[in-house]
């Protein structure tokens, strides 16, 4: 790439102005990175001081005691995100191999506008179609069945009222399907053609030579995709605060109430009044900013590893 | 069975169970759009769109401070976003590599990946918190900063296409460095910019986690930057968790225009990228 803007002084002046001007602008996103991240500890300065890393751990939340944790949160936003992953993740492999693999090449295109319309769809409409929509099916069709099946798990307790985990688990589903969707096709079109032709020549059928050359080469780009996904799910705010019931409790049933960390932020933070339930919040908040953060992380480094390893 | 007809049987198998399994992804995509229609179309009318809200149980109850707040909300917080984005994604193309070059697309990766949530913290604590008023200026604050990683990667992205040739022959008509840049490469490549753009604002004309208390709503019109400013999915939401069924109608009706408002921005920048002629499936 040819660069050709530098701080070169032999450069005409309005260049060098140009150059300056720029590296500012640069430097204003590292500015607005490091303030959002000291703006995150300072105004959590006094949740921080009184509870401690304890936070982590502590079940209660109780505005009127004044005392807060974020366990319970932070419970409901992970188990919320996997069980979502677990539900989304076969259908978007099985989508990735239709797209790239079976399908006449013509249809690719109309595949890949259909999954983009997915990830354009806003979240408040999510969340507006899961709780008018999708909360009834729950509590009418999908929990009668599983309260006949699964009795002895533990897992279905109580009577449900549709909003519960089960149902933010599956709008998230929907949610982070496109991305899974997308990074799996573009692992699976980063796998040279020779390794499928050979596959094949072994006389694998088209099953098995998914399985060979695609699938385990592909597994790391597809865990990959997964993980920013993941990241996807654990921000999630609105359809999951219009689901999931909002009661900070840890319950054992899916189909019990729960919050997550961003639910319980968008819930109470326009009506904290008190400054350690502001405080309180914007530690949750933290401590969300860095797991989405550290899921990131691990999702580019995964994802970029595949790509290259599937590329030699 | 013998093990050939066996195995071409069960190929035959999974590879209709494949499909049926990665089509199952549209379903919710389909039922969605369904649900949409079929609830949001009959109070869909000119009432909705020019009408202010009135108290449930009086018919006729529009949405029209959601939508002017929402256009609002876009358009300040794109004047915001667009020349910044722009200029960082200049900086990330053409500029000699650095440190300062690497950290700073590091950063606008975990910008993206950060919950919209958290950005909404940020711009309240920076601009509701001193002020102690909610502002449409802290939600025009939080939706750019929601916007500028989507402009910056797709500007950086467009930039990098641009052929070597073009800069060469800028410079090699003695045209100076910066003016190579802006006029020629960016300038020239406007056409293949405005896609990306019109993706960001869709984004953000849908966002509303970072409005809840930035932005925060209101019942009446309002221009002023200093002022809470209704947005189309804040009251969306809002409407949606009363507990009256004709705010639920409403709640319908909200979405089903604001999917139109995002489709809109999403189709014609597919039109900029692939022509009238929809040569969509030269891309997959």
């Amino acid at each position: 790439m040819l660069q050709l803007v530098s701080n070169n002084p032999e450069f005409h002046i309005s260049d060098k102005r140009f150059y300056r001007l720029a590296q500012g602008v640069g430097w204003s996103v590292v500015i607005l990175f490091g303030a959002l991240i000291l703006s995150l500890i300072f105004s959590s300065q006094e949740s921080i001081v009184k509870f401690g890393i304890g936070f982590l751990w502590d079940t209660s939340w109780d505005p009127i005691e004044e005392y807060y944790g974020a366990l319970t949160f932070a419970y409901g936003t992970l188990i919320t995100s996997i069980l979502a992953l677990a539900i989304s993740a076969p259908p978007c492999i099985a989508l990735a191999l239709f797209t790239t693999e079976i399908c006449h090449q013509k249809f690719r295109g109309i595949l890949a506008f259909l999954i983009e319309m997915l990830a354009a769809i806003p979240s408040i409409i999510y969340g507006t179609w899961a709780l008018f929509i999708l909360a009834p099916l729950v509590r009418e069709v999908i929990f009668p069945i599983c309260n006949k099946c699964l009795p002895a798990w533990g897992i279905v307790q109580g009577p449900s009222f549709g909003l519960g985990i089960l149902t933010s688990s599956l709008i998230l589903a929907i949610m982070v399907s496109p991305i899974i969707a997308t990074i799996c096709i573009e692992v699976f079109k980063a796998v040279p053609v020779n390794q499928r032709y050979a596959a094949l020549a072994l006389d694998a059928t088209r099953w098995e030579m998914f399985k060979i050359a695609l699938l385990k080469p592909g597994a790391k780009g597809i865990l990959g995709g997964m993980i920013l996904g993941l990241g996807r799910a654990l921000g999630e705010t609105m359809a999951v605060a219009m689901v999931i019931g909002n009661a900070p409790e840890i319950s054992a049933s899916l189909f019990g109430p729960g919050a997550t960390m961003a639910s319980v932020i968008a819930n109470e933070y326009a009506e904290a009044v008190d400054d350690l339930h502001l405080s309180s919040l914007n530690y949750v908040a933290l401590i969300l900013f860095l797991i989405t953060f550290l899921v990131n992380i691990l999702a580019k480094k995964i994802v970029k590893r595949a790509s290259g390893m599937a590329k030699q | 069975m013998n093990t050939y007809a066996w195995r071409k049987l069960s190929k035959q198998l999974t590879m209709i169970t494949i499909a049926i399994c990665g089509l199952a992804v549209f379903v919710p995509l389909a039922l969605i759009f369904f649900y949409l229609l079929s609830n949001g179309i009959e109070n869909l009318s000119w009432n909705f769109l020019i009408n202010l809200p009135k108290p449930p149980g009086e018919a006729g109850s529009g949405m029209l401070h959601a939508i002017v707040g929402t256009i609002c909300l876009v358009f300040i917080s794109a004047v915001l976003a667009i020349p910044w984005g722009l200029l960082t994604g200049i900086y990330l193309a053409e500029f000699r590599k650095s440190k300062l070059q690497s950290s700073v697309r590091m950063m606008i990766d975990l910008l993206n990946g950060t919950p919209s949530i958290v950005l909404g913290i940020f711009a309240y604590t920076i601009c509701v918190k001193p002020f102690k008023t909610f502002s449409a200026l802290a939600g025009d604050i939080a939706l750019a900063i929601v916007i500028l990683p989507i402009i910056v990667k797709s500007v950086e992205e467009i930039l990098r296409l641009i052929p070597e040739d073009i800069r060469h022959a800028g410079l090699a008509l003695g045209v100076s460095r910066w003016k190579v840049i802006l006029f020629l490469v960016v300038w020239g490549s406007r056409k293949n910019l405005l896609p990306g753009i019109l993706l960001a604002l869709a984004r953000s004309a849908g966002e509303t986690a970072p409005l809840l208390f930035t932005a925060f709503g209101s019942m009446y019109l309002s221009f002023h930057l200093a002022n809470p400013i209704a947005s189309l999915p804040v009251e969306i939401y809002n409407y949606a968790i009363s507990p009256y069924d004709e705010w639920h109608q409403l709640a319908w009706t909200g979405s089903l225009v604001l999917i139109m408002l995002v489709f809109i921005l999403n189709i014609f920048s597919k039109i900029l990228v692939f022509g009238l002629g929809g040569k969509m499936a030269q891309r997959a």
